[in-house]
């Protein structure tokens, strides 16, 4: 059976060119960038090209890239070393309830250690209103955290107008960009941090990136060598690195191609799946990532569904939290007012430079059936 | 996660849908929580013997939980209401070849809903109620109320 991989949004594959720029870094070329001999300079010079690569892309200075393992990384390192290094100006912090889980749980952590976080609601697209940050702005602000797209229903939020009103404020700005880097134009010049992952633009897992603007107080998470200038000790993950900067220049050569080719694919999917009775479209029809769709079906359970979807080889994901002992449906579904019935529906397939027309096609043929078949088991199915 | 019994009940799962005019039903779980079973049942006199003679469910929910629908029914068609009481949720976790920790409750289900369709049975047909099943029931519906004052004002 033909396997097709629509869960881009969770990972994505490596692509062969990262693949094989990374490789003399693990066997050849596989000295300490801190070292002083030849093989550390071969690492150090790899280091510093790979981030003049991605500074370029962001249009930023090389200096302000600090890399980091994962964006789960950048995100606790943004929010908890902006909070600590600025607590003596405040400390209330502004974010969203549809973050992803590390920025929510690193806000409450901070919420235990004396912080104060608002997390502001959004209307029923996952859209956040600028002036809810903007009334949200107090005296004692030192933060405001507001992802650039959400990583379950797609949504891009209105990141330049909120970044004006920080700057306005003096209040500095944190984008989770993990979902939209590489995949969209940035507009970050009212950006003060931004995290981004190699991982979700076919690049390795293991490397995350931190943009820090000049200028930013910012304490570190990981003491130790001082390594990137002292904002995040550890040794430097070289051959991860290269193959992030080989995967963003990929980025930026494909980007406005695969922008229109997986926006096409995905409204056809849109298109197809809402022609199932009782189905629904989480998110904003347009104002959503050209890769991301996910859709409610009234009468069934996410995880059910996408073990059908499995047996029929597509790999999708869910909102549903039925595999966390919390039970609860995702929070970003209830936080665009979704129904917990629709939020426990829920299925996400998201796109990416493998997929093809063909994929769709078998798609869009093979779901209505799963759906039916388990409406047919459900007492909501009639 | 799952072992492969309980993904062949997933796949193909048995005696499900509605039965029409059914002696007994079961409505448990809640929709909140993710999980909703209904059981329905048939019973026939076999001598002097009451049988389950026919058992169906619906269940909204994980793999898990309708593996454990499926198999609940496998485990108590045919069999007397006195055996059917007797069959716990360690016997259908037994049956599926294990559960993973965080899903047993859904076997805790599947055996809530068919106390809940014998006790409806029973009740319908003014038979005396062992106290298993009568303590269950209120325990059910206890947690019920309490579930559904706690999400008073959500609309499902």
């Amino acid at each position: 059976m033909k396997k097709i991989y629509l869960d881009n949004a969770a990972t994505t594959r490596v692509a062969d060119e990262v693949l094989e720029a990374m490789k003399p870094f693990f066997n050849e070329k596989y000295g300490n960038a801190s070292s002083l001999h030849s093989f550390g300079r071969e690492a150090k010079q790899a280091l510093e090209e790979s981030r003049n690569k991605i500074a370029k892309f962001l249009g930023v200075d090389a200096s302000e890239i600090v890399f980091t393992s994962c964006a789960t990384e950048s995100n606790n390192f943004a929010i908890k070393g902006i909070a600590f290094a600025n607590k003596n100006k405040g400390k209330h912090i502004v974010t969203t309830k549809i973050e992803h889980p590390c920025v929510l749980e690193s806000c409450k952590w901070l919420e235990k250690n004396g912080f104060e976080v608002t997390y502001l609601p959004v209307d029923e697209y996952g859209l956040v209103r600028p002036e809810d940050v903007e009334n949200a702005i107090r005296k004692d602000t030192i933060l405001v955290s507001v992802m650039y797209a959400n990583n379950e229903i797609g949504t891009v939020e209105p990141i330049s107008e909120i970044g004006k009103i920080c700057r306005e404020k003096g209040v500095i700005f944190h984008t989770d960009a993990v979902q939209s880097f590489g995949k969209i134009p940035l507009e970050i010049d009212n950006v003060d941090l931004l995290s981004a992952s190699a991982h979700k633009l076919y690049g390795p897992k293991g490397v995350g990136l931190l943009l820090i603007r000049k200028g930013i107080k910012i304490d570190t998470l990981l003491s130790g060598g001082g390594h990137e200038s002292g904002r995040r000790s550890g040794t430097e993950n070289v051959a991860g690195i290269v193959g992030f900067a080989t995967a963003v220049e990929l980025a930026k050569k494909e980007m406005n191609k695969e922008i229109e080719r997986q926006r096409k694919l995905r409204d056809i999917l849109i298109k197809n799946t809402l022609e199932i009775e009782k189905s629904k479209l989480n998110g904003h029809p347009t104002i959503r990532l050209p890769n991301n769709t996910n859709f409610s079906f009234y009468g069934i359970e996410g995880e059910s569904l996408i073990m059908r979807l499995d047996d029929k080889g597509i790999a999708a994901s869910t909102g549903s939290a039925c595999s966390s002992p919390k039970l609860l449906p995702s929070h970003v579904l209830l936080a665009i007012g979704l129904s917990p019935a629709l939020a426990h529906g829920s299925l996400r397939m998201t796109l990416g430079r493998y997929n093809t027309k063909e994929e769709i096609d078998y798609v869009c043929d093979v779901l209505p059936k799963v759906v039916e078949d388990l409406r047919k088991i459900s007492p909501y199915g009639g | 996660m799952y072992s492969e019994k309980v993904i062949e009940h997933f796949r193909n799962p048995h005696n499900y849908g509605k039965i029409k005019n059914p002696d007994g039903v079961g409505k448990v779980g809640n929709i909140l929580c993710g999980d909703v079973m209904h059981l329905y049942i048939k019973v026939s006199r076999r001598g002097d013997e009451e049988i389950i003679s026919d058992i169906k469910f619906e269940t909204f929910g994980c793999a898990a939980a309708i593996s454990t629908s499926s198999v609940i029914t496998d485990l108590v068609k045919g069999k007397t209401i006195e055996q059917a009481m007797k069959v716990s949720n360690k016997d259908i976790i037994k049956e599926l070849g294990g559960l993973p920790p965080i899903k047993v409750h859904c076997s805790l289900l599947a055996v809530d809903a068919l106390k809940e369709a014998i006790y409806d049975y029973l009740k319908k047909n003014n038979k005396p109620i062992p106290t298993s099943i009568l303590e269950n029931h209120k325990r059910l519906t206890k947690e019920m109320k309490i579930l559904e004052e706690k999400y008073k004002n959500t609309v499902l």
